[in-house]
């Protein structure tokens, strides 16, 4: 066997280079493709809850540690932040704007250092629970502290403060974007990195079984406290950024409901693979954002594509993705895609049965006074009738019927092929 | 720890690389190890006989610091270890297996060989290097997986190795960190005859020039591998003595070898 072979991360590989370059290059041309200031509002949250959800990642997928507590870091590095840049503009602190989100950066480790060892004694349950604990507390606190916390109406700032450096005022919102760019591809280098450390090495060791590190020498407690103070700076950085892109924090963004969508995107995206959390972050986004905007009913989507997920995918997308690439480098995957074709046809058809349901209950309960009727799918509801309420369940139990007839066939030839792929790997171990 | 300034002599002044002084365990009121006593010399290899229930799986938990005494003392080159936690007694040189392969399911198996050499080497909690430039750590990963026969194997994850598989990369972590003494708790449980005896060979080559504590069932492998076989029954070493010194004790055959042996026999064995 070569000895080069374990030389997975060459410094010059070209496939790294081009992934590397290829993201940064997106970052870059984005804004230049998408030029509506809804579009750079939608690029600039993309880009700092990709940190936000790698930096939660490296607590829940590479440590195997379930916080319900995130927000805490990240809206305590906002909170930070936006002070800081208010001692900026008094004149009281010398820093370039730039640097602010290292303000929250700093911290988001300062008080996950202080938390945090209390918090990793235990993974699991434990871990869960005091984060959850520490979340409510810190929430709490933010009301019983307006000084710091703004009470009711948050703190605000003006990020175009100090002198100009070199014509970067961050007035407009372009600037901004490119800031938070310029952290998002920083971050998730620094952050990608650590994965290929010893250190992250023995996180994903802790997280597998926690009781062998003990026998190898290392404290579990001491890995656990060192990833939780990191996954803390990136998340005060990514605070940090959100400070500077609303110019006001409130005590919303240290909230459980806040923890509760970086752990559900962070899990909808994939905690296995390292780019999992970007895809959620960007589905984040486009959740709250667009979302919101096509229905008013979008929370109650997003809770049952959570669930879905949980139940058929729980590696989520980007291991489906993963499984599916295996699928095809095997050669495998032609006797799938008649079984993907007929699960997208069912699933739509579930989907749309489910959607004219929901929006015909949503309008029912919380509309009912602008009218009975419902504009769906360019066809109209009416709340009122009997054949609406019919035909939209009709169509939601036939279609999850026949996706649930589908999906028992494609579950048998998936679970066959992974056996072959699976006794492959082993021939070729033997050969 | 301050343990470590009670004891008397040096990690080089004691002759014994193990002793056990008079351990005891309780778990509730039953107490499991009644005095244990038991000195193993530098390089020797132990096997731990005894019949179900005396606590041979204990005393291996008592002397890696899983769970801790409620009496006695336990010294590893003279320095003493009671009280101690696993990773400090890890440090100090002693690895141990599991009966229950104790594996890093999702790593590699040539990741789970490297995680195991990490702090033997110092590399410890460090963030600022990357793996595959520790040459040292992963030469020595690619050594152990030769040791143990699964270097055609490296990529595939832990879980999806065969059960023979698990039980080599059991012992792979347990003596990659270079540990000068290894407990192997019944390290062929659960394997055929035919691989047992592989495994009892790859035991032999792993754990050249190291102090050896093994707990096993197969009287066969007991008297092919050991140099001292420590009988324990009812928490209590009864004997330990060279294998036919140990065959001869009346106590010994009274008390549980005897009947074992008849039972093999006449088993067709």
């Amino acid at each position: 066997m070569s000895k080069a072979q374990y030389f997975h991360y060459k410094p010059f590989n070209l496939g790294r280079l081009m992934v590397w370059g290829g993201f940064a290059l997106l970052l870059i041309v984005a804004p230049l493709v998408f030029k509506s200031s809804l579009a750079l509002t939608v690029l600039s949250q993309m880009g700092y809850m990709i940190i936000i959800c790698l930096s939660y990642n490296m607590l829940l997928g590479q440590g195997g540690m379930l916080s319900f507590g995130h927000a805490v870091y990240t809206g305590l590095g906002a909170f930070l932040s936006i002070h800081a840049l208010n001692f900026i503009g008094a004149g009281t602190l010398p820093l370039l704007v730039s640097l602010v989100p290292v303000v929250g950066g700093l911290a988001g480790a300062a008080v996950a250092a202080l938390l945090g060892w209390v918090t990793t004694k235990k993974a699991a349950n434990t871990f869960a629970m005091i984060t959850l604990g520490v979340g409510e507390l810190v929430f709490a606190m933010s009301l019983m502290f307006p000084e710091f916390f703004g009470g009711e109406g948050g703190i605000s700032g003006n990020r175009v403060v100090g002198k100009p450096f070199f014509g970067i005022t961050f007035g407009p919102q372009i600037q901004v974007y490119y800031l938070i760019a310029v952290y998002c591809f920083v971050c998730t280098g620094l952050m990608f990195m650590l994965t290929r450390t010893p250190f992250g090495r023995m996180l994903n060791a802790v997280r597998d079984n926690p009781e062998r590190v003990e026998f190898i020498g290392y404290n579990t407690q001491v890995v656990r406290y060192i990833a939780f103070i990191i996954a803390g700076f990136f998340a005060g950085i990514g605070g940090g950024l959100t400070a500077l892109n609303f110019e006001i924090v409130t005590a919303e963004s240290v909230h459980a409901a806040r923890s509760g969508a970086y752990l559900l995107f962070t899990f909808l995206g994939g905690a296995l693979f390292f780019f999992g959390p970007i895809i959620g972050a960007l589905l984040s986004v486009l959740a709250l954002v667009l979302l919101s905007e096509v229905t008013k009913a979008w929370l109650i989507y997003l809770g049952l594509v959570f669930m879905v997920m949980v139940m058929y995918a729980p590696g989520g997308i980007s291991s489906l993705v993963m499984m599916n690439l295996r699928v095809v480098a095997f050669g495998k995957m032609r006797r799938l895609w008649l079984s993907y074709l007929g699960l997208a046809a069912t699933l739509s058809v579930w989907v749309v049965g489910a959607a004219a349901v929901i929006e015909m209950v949503y309008h029912l309960q919380l509309e009912a006074g602008s009218g009975d009727e419902v504009r769906f799918l360019g066809t109209v509801l009416n709340i009122q009738s009997a054949n609406s309420w019919l035909a939209s369940a009709a169509v939601f139990v036939v279609g999850f019927a026949l996706f649930e007839l589908v999906r028992r066939r494609f579950a048998r030839e998936w679970g066959g092929i992974q056996e072959e792929i699976e006794q492959e790997l082993h021939r070729r171990g033997n050969a | 720890m301050s343990q470590s300034s009670v004891s008397t002599l040096g990690s080089t002044g004691s002759e014994w690389a193990v002793e056990l002084d008079d351990v005891r365990k309780r778990f509730g009121k039953t107490e499991i190890i009644r005095g244990a006593k038991l000195q193993v010399k530098e390089g020797e290899r132990v096997a731990i006989i005894g019949p179900n229930g005396a606590g041979k799986s204990t005393l291996f938990n008592l002397i890696s610091g899983r769970f801790g005494l409620s009496s006695g003392q336990i010294r590893l080159h003279g320095e003493r270890i009671d009280g101690l936690r696993p990773f400090e007694i890890s440090r100090r040189g002693l690895a141990r297996s599991f009966q229950v392969s104790n594996l890093f399911g999702k790593l590699s198996v040539f990741e789970n060989i490297r995680c195991a050499v990490l702090w033997s080497l110092g590399y410890r909690y460090v963030f600022w290097r990357f793996l595959a430039d520790l040459h040292d750590a992963n030469d020595r990963a690619e050594e152990v997986l030769k040791m143990i026969k699964l270097d055609k194997k490296r990529d595939i994850a832990a879980v999806n190795l065969t059960y023979a598989e698990q039980r080599a990369l059991e012992i792979g972590i347990t003596i990659a960190g270079g540990a000068s003494v290894v407990l192997l708790d019944e390290p062929t449980a659960g394997m055929s005859k035919s691989e047992t005896s592989r495994f009892i060979q790859l035991i032999r080559e792993v754990t050249v020039g190291k102090t050896l504590l093994t707990v096993e069932h197969d009287m066969g492998v007991v008297f092919g591998l050991a140099d001292k076989i420590a009988v324990l029954v009812y928490g209590e070493v009864i004997a330990f003595d060279t294998p036919e010194a140990v065959r001869a004790n009346a106590r010994v055959q009274e008390a549980y070898l005897g009947s074992m042996l008849a039972d093999q026999q006449a088993g067709g064995h």
